[in-house]
């Protein structure tokens, strides 16, 4: 990860506002958020679900559906650029070649007709401009890039075919294709086995540091936050309640969400202390407790 | 940063307890369905419309100006706006708008009738067939799959000539065409709401088949049949107009609207519209009623957009 | 309900095989344990690993291909239809997804009413006021009885389900994936009430799931299962901290929490 004070930031989201209108009313989903995001760091955004983690990260990438989702206020600068003001062909030239995306499920984000090879082909195409024979070997790079086992077989593989750790792999290496400045990652491991998890998770290290692709991780677990985060940023009904390193929002929360927030899951190294109450009268911090004493109702 | 800590003495609250099954200020199911169908304009206008229709066809001794079957050949093919014959009269001297009024009663029975008797039958057959899956689920959606091979009109031909003309033949053949399509798709949907987790779930918790037939999966499958059912109401006003217009429906000089329609065929040559195509516009507007109902009903039974 | 057994659950050589005895898929693979009276028993095991067709094959809920399953005294595996529904009325489920595990078109009240009027434990106004009582007790009020699931938060549906699955007072409950499906500001409600209700019913859980911190926190005794085999077992105290198989280290190492 390269020092992210000595670099103009890669993404700045300012000020963000994005409302939704619904037969039940207005929700304010996003609400002033300011996000930034250096080259080369990989930030969590982590909040539980209506926090508003998902729709920011929809934000940068400008697929919010026009129809109900309506961003009110706010600039995304990407590399000084506001995306929200430019041309609908300029963003999508953006799209796929200098920012990345990939989804919780994998088998929705593959096109289930066609092998993945043909898929990759694709995009490296589209944003590369290069013929079919140099399209398809920048497209095995990418898969070897992402250790896909077999990967000159796999080309040739539909995304049926593959388990859902291998089906995440090729989704990373589409977003990856064009070696993108920023990935925007939606809970990419939640579906996945824990195993699986981490080689993903240990995948996307080891890509931030060979490609020094940016990532913002949105995610509702801090363990993994804790395992591939240089940062971290905790949202909550729409608003940001505290950011910063990783390590230290973590080692001491500052808000007390964050703080019930972390103490509420339930975890398998425990200390000595906690270790020494049997096991039947072990209880959890629950969310209430925590807000309530200081004095905020969940 | 301690997750864990000892548990605390849990108290139980005590809280009075309620008599009777309905919290108070809680609308029944009824109403939120009624409510439900209410959003849908479209539907509404369309219920009322058939609603008129079958008002008007009941009380046609009352609001018919003439009789149906005597003819007065001196006026025949008399056009719309006749005094005292509004929307003209037939090749015969008929009134078109008694004959209509009257023509109502046959062609909304055969409509609806075949229908309403078949839909138990079907629902029953269909939920067995496709809560037993093997062997019994096979052999019964094999033999209705029999009738499924003949077009659904050309059965009914097929089975109204054999029996001959008449109401109840024709009710007959239609409700015996009707059977596979409605048994099918209550199979269909049998099917699929047995894979659920609610299915397995009161089996969890003990439930005999026959619960979980009539508790558990009765309301789910019902629901969508009758949403079915109301669009094929719609199709066989079509297709009972259509026996009568090839002769194999109502007997003469009864009234309906698809021997109107026939009749009326035979004098459009003579540039006398109107007798062929007031009856085919209605047979028209009243199967596109029920297809609209059954849009309205689809949305009252859902259980998801019954919010009070 | 006394029960003249130590061992509630003895399941020996339990197999499942889809598809022909012979060359067919294994999802479990001659799987055998004993869980003891009031002990919190984990199934551990990722996706594929066939924990969860193991806990439905316990329940009857799934036929199993050979092997046999000892419910105090009561075989499972070879059980009559009629047998099986007398005893669900003491071994019941908590599935992970209540939201679906709810009939859509009826009001969840009847549906956690039914295991009284099923088992003739009670009826009418009665039965309406043990599922009162019962429901409170997980944390919901008398009004939600006449709603319906959809209209209940991911939280709220889980504790119906344990309202469900106890209203029959049974011994031995087996919890899916629980708190699978919920925020996290939730899960922690419901895994205390989960442990204050074992504790005041002395009731036998089976815990089927693939969170290692869940079964450090809730279970005595654990196994882990891989491919359909039973790869070790023990209690957790030292299966977690001195595993003796690849699978179990693997497990392990993959657990990602912040440090203390």
């Amino acid at each position: 990860m390269q020092n992210p004070e000595n670099s103009a930031p890669l993404l700045e989201v300012e000020n963000l506002s994005v409302e939704f209108h619904t037969d039940g009313g207005v929700v304010h989903a996003v609400s002033g958020v300011d996000i930034t995001l250096a080259p080369g760091e990989v930030r969590g955004l982590v909040g539980e679900s209506g926090s508003g983690k998902s729709v920011t990260s929809l934000a940068v990438l400008g697929l919010l559906g026009t129809r109900r989702a309506r961003i009110t206020s706010g600039r995304i600068l990407f590399r000084g650029t506001d995306l929200l003001r430019i041309p609908e062909r300029e963003l999508r030239g953006l799209r796929g070649s200098h920012i990345g995306m990939v989804s919780q499920n994998a088998l929705s984000a593959l096109d289930p007709s066609f092998p993945i090879g043909a898929q990759l082909v694709e995009v490296i195409r589209r944003h590369q401009g290069v013929d079919r024979a140099a399209a398809r070997k920048l497209a095995l790079e990418s898969l070897e890039l992402v250790r896909l086992p077999d990967a000159p077989r796999r080309l040739r593989a539909y995304p049926h075919e593959l388990s859902g750790g291998q089906r995440q792999r090729v989704v990373i290496a589409l977003a990856l294709a064009c070696r993108p400045e920023l990935l925007l990652a939606d809970e990419p491991t939640t579906a996945l086995d824990a195993t699986v998890q981490k080689q993903i998770l240990d995948l996307l290290l080891r890509l931030n540091d060979e490609l020094g692709t940016a990532v913002l991780l949105v995610t509702h677990d801090f363990g993994v936050v804790s395992h591939v985060c240089d940062s971290v940023t905790v949202m909550r009904r729409g608003k940001v309640l505290e950011q910063g390193v990783a390590k230290d929002v973590l080692r001491d929360p500052q808000h007390p969400y964050t703080q019930a927030l972390v103490k509420a899951v339930p975890r398998l190294h425990l200390s000595e202390s906690e270790r020494a109450v049997p096991r039947q009268q072990r209880r959890l911090h629950e969310f209430s407790e925590v807000m309530a004493s200081v004095g905020e109702a969940s | 940063m301690s997750s864990t800590q000892a548990a605390q003495r849990t108290t139980l609250s005590r809280v009075p307890r309620q008599r009777g099954s309905r919290s108070p200020g809680r609308p029944s199911r009824f109403r939120l369905g009624v409510r439900a169908f209410c959003r849908d304009k479209v539907a509404v206008g369309a219920l009322v419309v058939l609603v008129l229709v079958a008002l008007a066809s009941v009380f046609a001794p009352l609001l018919a100006p003439h009789s149906p079957t005597a003819g007065d050949s001196t006026m025949r093919l008399e056009g719309i706006g006749t005094p005292g014959h509004p929307l003209g009269l037939d090749g015969q001297g008929r009134d078109v708008l008694s004959r209509l009024l009257y023509g109502g009663r046959y062609s909304l029975l055969v409509a609806v009738v075949p229908v309403l008797v078949v839909f138990p039958i079907a629902l029953a057959t269909g939920m067995v067939a496709g809560y037993a899956r093997g062997r019994t689920g096979e052999v019964i959606m094999r033999v209705l799959d029999v009738l499924f091979a003949f077009p659904l009109v050309l059965l009914a031909i097929a089975l109204a000539a054999v029996l001959g003309a008449g109401l109840g033949n024709v009710m007959l053949a239609i409700g015996i065409t009707l059977v596979p399509y409605m048994a099918r798709v209550a199979y269909t949907t049998t099917v699929q709401e047995v894979g659920k987790d609610y299915v397995e779930a009161a089996r969890a918790s003990g439930a005999p088949t026959r619960d979980v037939l009539l508790r558990e999966l009765l309301p789910n499958v019902v629901s969508g049949l009758l949403v079915y059912a109301t669009t094929l109401a719609g199709l066989m006003i079509v297709v009972a107009a259509g026996l009568s217009f090839l002769g194999v429906g109502i007997i003469p000089p009864t009234p309906d609207w698809g021997i109107m329609t026939s009749d009326g065929a035979s004098v459009l040559l003579e540039g006398k519209y109107h007798v062929a195509t007031i009856p085919g516009l209605l047979i028209l507007v009243v199967a596109l009623s029920f297809n609209l109902i059954g849009d309205g009903l689809r949305d009252a039974l859902d259980p998801r957009k019954q919010t009070s | 309900m006394t029960s003249r057994y130590e061992q509630v659950l003895v399941v020996r050589d339990l197999r499942k095989v889809f598809g022909n005895p012979t060359s067919g898929v294994v999802a479990v693979d001659d799987v055998s344990f004993d869980i003891a009276r009031g002990q919190t028993w984990g199934l551990i095991g990722e996706s594929g690993s066939g924990k969860t067709t193991t806990g439905r094959m316990i329940l009857g809920l799934e036929p199993a291909t050979a092997g046999s399953v000892d419910f105090d005294g009561n075989e499972i595996v070879r059980a009559r239809p009629k047998t099986l529904q007398a005893l669900r009325r003491r071994m019941r489920m908590v599935f992970q997804d209540s939201g679906s595990a709810f009939n859509p078109r009826r009001p969840v009240g009847d549906q956690i009413t039914y295991g009284l009027q099923r088992y003739g434990i009670a009826s009418g106004a009665e039965a309406r006021a043990r599922t009162v009582a019962l429901v409170e007790r997980v944390g919901l009020e008398a009004a939600h009885l006449d709603r319906y699931v959809h209209e209940f938060s991911g939280g709220q549906r889980q504790r119906l389900g344990i309202a469900r699955a106890l209203i029959t007072d049974p011994d031995f409950v087996v919890l899916d994936e629980p708190t699978a499906a919920l925020d996290v500001s939730v899960q922690a409600q419901v895994l205390n009430l989960l442990k204050d209700l074992q504790a005041e019913r002395g009731l036998t859980l089976l815990l089927v799931t693939h969170h290692l911190a869940l079964v450090e926190h809730m279970c005595d005794h654990a196994g882990v299962l891989e491919h359909g085999r039973l790869v070790e077992s023990g209690p957790v105290d030292r299966l977690l901290t001195d595993p003796r198989t690849e699978t179990t280290r693997a497990l392990l190492d993959a657990v990602l929490e912040p440090t203390a």
